[in-house]
């Protein structure tokens, strides 16, 4: 073969990889016109504002938005800490032949591939059923209050679920931050835990803020793990106490979409309530990727 | 590696300063209290693995160990053709809710089997050959357009892939392959392989970008052209990581449950055609867990499938792990 068609084979089959990466925003863009053509203008006031109505064929869908952001936010006070402190100690505190730093990274990828079903009946097994029926018998609940689906559990659950994307992107941010930076600091009579306070987590706030929201985007949008701990097929009122059931986006989205006696009529809602899901999701990932996009391009500019 | 010494170094020297004050003394106790408990701290992502397995199995030892839930729910039930209907040769059969519970879990096995097949058939060359387009050939614009829009791909809530799958794609593959079922495994195949394509693409990108420049100069300068180096010489170098990727993508394809509890049709049949609905190990615990007795042979069963997830994940995960380990170290040994 001369090189020309040793080139022109080359070309033909560069364009089919080319062909593959676009198949992949295609469909995503195909998702997204769908979604938008066919939910955009169910999106109205009364529909965030109102509970549903008519069994499900009606109303809209607050209280699953307020169960959604409400689920979050246990789920970031929870996973937080402790993520971000593990991240900590792997890559300030561990020594670098640490054992237990090893098994920790170890357990944190086989954390990030267990199945997100598996989750919820760790849930379950542990959380509702070991740790809840602990609770009601040691603090004399007669009937079940903690051993039962709530809010509580399923954060936690979903706080079990997100502790790898939190601690990767911390490990990641700290690593960003400039070794001059903690010598400096050290030098000048710091302790370590004061540089790492005043002088690292500072540095590495952003990629933290980064592993925070991708946390949340991931929570939000997981469904099997709240299946049995804690999400609410209908329920108008809002989640008043940790061991109330709520009603999800994700969840809804599934009921809407499986379990509706009449496909045609429930369309307009299920369409409008994945656009209001995707938008969620979306904003929360496109503020993941700018703040690390920018953080990353700083870094590069400060080396 | 290096500012651990440097740090360790000048934690020793203040140590090794003669006659502490008071307050320095203090100052000492508090860091090492502050180190305990962020090493304390960091048991947690251990712990969390082992109570999952733990209490997971907990639930499904009953099947082991009480008489009713053996006598119900043996290995060989579950494992075994059953003859169900006298004078009827023996079958696999699910229906775990009925007068005599069927428990064979064998078509959850192809079930899941099928799913998964078909999302690899496609995931698999559209995120490697995607992957292969933006780490060798797209313009640098391009490319870093590319990677956070599929990012965005791996963000979509998998319930939504589902409900696509669901409302729009199963309808579209029915008109072109005039399928009798609406939901069946391609669907659910399909629908699986856009939750797993930005896995493999994320990873294989990773281990293509980390082939040294010089392994691509080198191929060039010999008259190669760009795509025969990019197919016979950065393609086998970051072969391991491919491999970790399409590992990494079956695992999750086994794992994933919403898309397929939407978009598979649900219904336990052992056979040998995409066009048939099926009924995967995942799905099996989502739909089933919600009406089952606290307690029951057929709750450990759920729980007994829960396991077998776990173990399934767990191996592909360490064996993804391992490989990407491999890649690493091959060419960051042999470049430097």
């Amino acid at each position: 073969m001369t090189y020309t068609t040793r080139r022109a084979v080359g070309l033909f089959l560069t364009t089919l990889t080319g062909l593959a990466a676009f198949l992949m925003v295609g469909m995503l863009a195909l998702i997204l016109l769908d979604v938008i053509a066919n939910g955009a203008s169910h999106v109205t006031w009364t529909f965030l504002s109102q509970p549903p109505s008519d069994g499900m064929m009606g109303g809209g869908i607050f209280p699953a938005i307020v169960g959604t952001a409400a689920l979050t936010l246990l789920m970031t006070l929870a996973v937080m800490p402790v993520g971000v402190l593990t991240a900590v100690y792997l890559h300030e505190y561990a020594s670098p032949g640490s054992r237990l730093a090893a098994w920790v990274r170890v357990a944190v990828v086989n954390l990030a591939g267990v199945p997100s079903i598996v989750f919820g009946l760790f849930g379950l097994g542990f959380f509702i059923l070991f740790v809840g029926r602990g609770m009601d018998r040691v603090l004399g609940y007669e009937e079940m209050h903690w051993a039962q689906p709530g809010i509580l559990w399923a954060s936690l659950t979903l706080a079990v679920l997100t502790l790898p994307v939190v601690i990767v992107s911390t490990e990641e941010a700290l690593r960003a931050v400039p070794l001059d930076h903690r010598t400096a600091s050290l030098a000048l009579g710091a302790t370590q835990s004061q540089t790492l306070v005043r002088v690292v987590l500072p540095g590495a706030l952003p990629g933290i803020l980064t592993g925070a929201v991708l946390a949340i985007s991931r929570g939000a949008g997981e469904v099997a793990p709240i299946l049995f701990t804690g999400a609410a097929y209908f329920l108008p009122d809002l989640p008043s106490h940790l061991n109330s059931q709520f009603m999800h986006l994700g969840y809804h989205t599934y009921v809407l979409a499986t379990q509706s006696p009449d496909v045609e009529a429930t369309r307009p809602l299920l369409y409008a309530t994945v656009l209001v899901l995707l938008l969620l999701t979306f904003a929360l990932n496109l503020v993941a990727v700018i703040i690390r996009t920018r953080t990353r391009r700083k870094a590069a500019g400060a080396h | 590696m290096d500012r651990q010494v440097v740090m360790e170094q000048g934690l020793t020297e203040t140590l090794a300063v003669p006659r502490l004050s008071a307050a320095a003394r203090r100052r000492q106790l508090r860091e090492k209290v502050i180190a305990g408990i962020v090493t304390l701290v960091a048991f947690t992502g251990i712990a969390a693995l082992v109570l999952i397995i733990v209490f997971v199995a907990k639930e499904a030892l009953a099947l082991f160990l009480e008489p009713e839930a053996r006598h119900e729910a043996s290995l060989s039930k579950m494992f075994l053709p059953q003859v169900v209907r006298q004078g009827k040769p023996p079958a696999f059969v699910w229906q775990p809710v009925s007068n005599v519970p069927k428990v064979s879990m064998i078509p959850l096995f192809i079930g899941t089997l099928k799913t998964t097949v078909v999302s690899m058939l496609v995931a698999v060359p559209v995120g490697v050959f995607g992957a292969l387009y933006a780490a060798e050939f797209a313009p640098r614009r391009l490319r870093e357009l590319l990677k956070p829009v599929i990012e965005l791909l791996a963000g979509i809530p998998s319930v939504v892939l589902g409900f696509f799958a669901l409302m729009v794609m199963a309808t579209v593959l029915q008109d072109t392959f005039g399928l009798h079922t609406r939901l069946n495994a391609l669907v659910a195949g399909i629908g699986l392989a856009l939750a797993i394509v930005p896995v493999i693409f994320t990873v294989a990108e990773d281990s293509l970008t980390a082939v040294p420049r010089s392994y691509r100069e080198a191929s060039l300068a010999l008259g190669a052209t760009p795509w025969e180096t990019a197919w016979k010489v950065v393609l086998p170098a970051a072969a391991p990581g491919i491999l970790a990727a399409c590992v990494l993508g079956f695992g999750r394809a086994i794992g994933e449950t919403m898309i397929i509890l939407m978009a598979s049709g649900n219904a336990a049949i052992v056979s040998a055609s995409l066009g048939d609905s099926v009924r995967s190990l995942s799905a099996t615990i989502a739909a089933e867990m919600g009406e089952v007795v606290v307690g029951s042979p057929h709750y450990s069963i759920l729980f007994f499938i829960g396991v077998q997830l776990f173990l399934f994940t767990f191996v592909l995960n360490m064996l993804a792990s391992a490989w990407t380990k491999k890649v690493i170290k091959r060419l960051t040994g042999s470049a430097s």
